[in-house]
């Protein structure tokens, strides 16, 4: 049992949300599903209205976790599957999900959804996923107009906080808020990798280091892991975070001082970008069949 | 004329002492944290293996990335040096040496006194090093020792997609779930594997004798990956792990090539 605790430590925390004060009846509905390599998100919306959504898990069956998403998000609403009119599938498991009819790609998806998000104003939006990170520029309308991406290294990624948490026994909610209460910010962890900045965080820890400070060290880093890729493209005003480890305020925080730019806040959450921007492709993908 | 080469790896601290050019003593000892007291413990059980006080010693050579952290050292020489100088001594004809540690994967190509001519190192990223096939062990259920000779009974070629360690063993976890069997598993870990060393090489070029160093040398599951890789059969000497420190005690001798 005790290693079952330690093991959920990285476990972030599920959410759901819906818009009591919204009636679907008679109205267009279109969804949008992320699977990503990390969570899932399910986006309901009414013309065009965000109206309920989810946000999960990944499973090891991409499948499942868009139905899991879905009827999670469908929850209570007297939804079901036929009532959805349009479903675009997203992310990098996009092309197994069952009900929707069309698969776009996350980064089309995430500038679009940024936009919805932090309105026509943003164009560089930084995506921080579970196992990529994307610097994405766009247009008023939310169109890509270029992007980079690191996908080939959990340095600078959610997998890799995740790791950072379980290794030092913190909540991965957590992880943010601890690595700021430091006096005096410690010097970023000096490895890249995640395998190798794991050991130089226990030898920190031999040392003496509390925890906070070595989250200080890693949050460091990675922050000024994501500006190396941010440089090559350029931030151009303004500039928003998606995806999980927008919530994380200890790199956020040290992110936005490297930057020099702030960074945009939302009602929102972060996570959901790339299933809103789905499903604004599926009613939009909807209306031209119409047509 | 005696001489002592101490190799600080990352995970390992190899001690070998010749006595004019020959071998005769060596030690591993594990690095842990407290590298000093363990290198010095790897000093002290190669001397007594050879029979002799530390006076006896006319010079000692420090290598690998924790050279300076050795107890005492008359000079520090670079790891690659010290590899390339020891492949040549154990196999004359030797002019690329790959060496995979435990955090490091190395190519060096060098010419017949074992004096480094072109080299390239990975110390950034864990893909290419025997830290990946430890998590890859872990995550498998399989020790260290088996995954190698595992790899050898696979049926059919499973590509991995994954190069970063972390995302590795995710990819690994997909696979167990969908009954990819364990054989096939690890053979994919060891071929991924061996592509990131092979285009390492290929950024210097190599010639037909290769010399394999290094603790994963002793891995016959990477070992048949990359000569598949490489289209050749690459040689791995005996006690491919002391071949760097073999190389710093050739140093402190002064040992210049065979022939």
């Amino acid at each position: 049992m005790v290693e079952q605790q330690r093991t959920e430590l990285w476990r972030w925390t599920e959410s759901r949300w819906m818009n009591p004060d919204l009636d679907w009846r008679g109205k267009l509905i279109t969804s949008g599903i992320d699977v990503g390599s990390v969570s899932s998100q399910a986006v309901i919306l009414t013309d065009g209205e965000l109206y309920a959504y989810s946000n999960m898990r990944t499973g090891v069956d991409s499948p499942d976790s868009a139905m899991k998403a879905i009827n999670w998000a469908m929850e209570n609403t007297g939804l079901t599957l036929k009532d959805l009119a349009y479903t675009v599938g997203t992310g990098y498991g996009r092309v197994n999900v069952p009900f929707s009819q069309r698969a776009i790609t996350e980064i089309a998806c995430h500038a679009r959804g940024g936009n919805f998000m932090y309105g026509p104003t943003v164009r560089t939006i930084l995506d921080m996923g579970g196992q990529d990170c994307k610097a994405i520029h766009c247009d008023e309308k939310g169109k890509v107009t270029n992007f980079l991406m690191n996908d080939k290294c959990a340095a600078g990624t959610g997998r890799g906080m995740e790791v950072f948490a379980d290794l030092l026994g913190v909540s991965i909610n957590d992880v943010g808020d601890l690595s700021l209460q430091v006096d005096k910010e410690p010097p970023p962890v000096s490895s890249t990798c995640v395998v190798y900045a794991k050991t130089e965080a226990t030898g920190l820890l031999r040392e003496g280091w509390p925890k906070n400070k070595v989250l200080a060290a890693y949050c460091s880093a990675m922050a000024h892991r994501i500006m190396t890729l941010l440089e090559r493209i350029g931030v151009e005003e303004d500039f928003a975070i998606t995806g999980g480890i927008a919530k994380n305020k200890g790199v956020v925080t040290r992110l936005e001082k490297e930057v020099g730019i702030p960074i945009m806040k939302t009602k929102y959450d972060t996570q959901i970008a790339g299933a809103i921007g789905a499903a604004l492709f599926a009613k939009a993908l909807l209306e031209k069949t119409k047509k | 004329m005696i001489t002592m080469g101490i190799d600080l790896g990352a995970k390992n601290v190899k001690v070998v002492i010749l006595k004019d050019n020959k071998i005769v003593a060596k030690s591993n000892v594990l690095a842990g944290f407290e590298v000093k007291e363990n290198a010095q413990k790897a000093i002290d059980i190669a001397l007594k293996q050879a029979g002799i006080s530390k006076d006896d010693l006319d010079k000692v050579v420090s290598t690998g990335a924790g050279e300076k952290l050795a107890p005492f050292y008359d000079e520090t020489k670079s790891i690659v040096g010290c590899d390339s100088l020891g492949a040549v001594y154990l196999h004359p004809a030797a002019r690329s040496v790959i060496d995979v540690g435990a955090e490091e994967g190395r190519g060096m190509r060098c010419d017949n006194t074992g004096k480094i001519i072109d080299f390239e190192v990975n110390e950034k990223c864990a893909a290419g090093a025997g830290a990946f096939t430890e998590a890859m062990s872990r995550a498998l259920e399989v020790s260290l020792e088996e995954l190698g000779p595992l790899a050898l009974k696979s049926t059919q070629d499973i590509p991995m997609n994954a190069q970063c360690t972390v995302f590795a063993e995710s990819e690994v976890v997909t696979m167990v779930h969908n009954k990819v069997s364990k054989a096939d598993m690890s053979k994919a870990i060891h071929d991924a594997m061996a592509s990131r060393i092979s285009s390492m090489i290929r950024k210097i070029g190599f010639d037909k004798d290769v010399v394999l160093v290094g603790g994963v040398a002793k891995n016959i599951g990477f070992v048949t990956s990359l000569n598949k890789d490489l289209g050749l059969e690459v040689v791995v000497p005996k006690d491919p792990e002391y071949v760097g420190a073999l190389g710093a005690a050739l140093a402190a001798a002064g040992w210049k090539g065979g022939a």
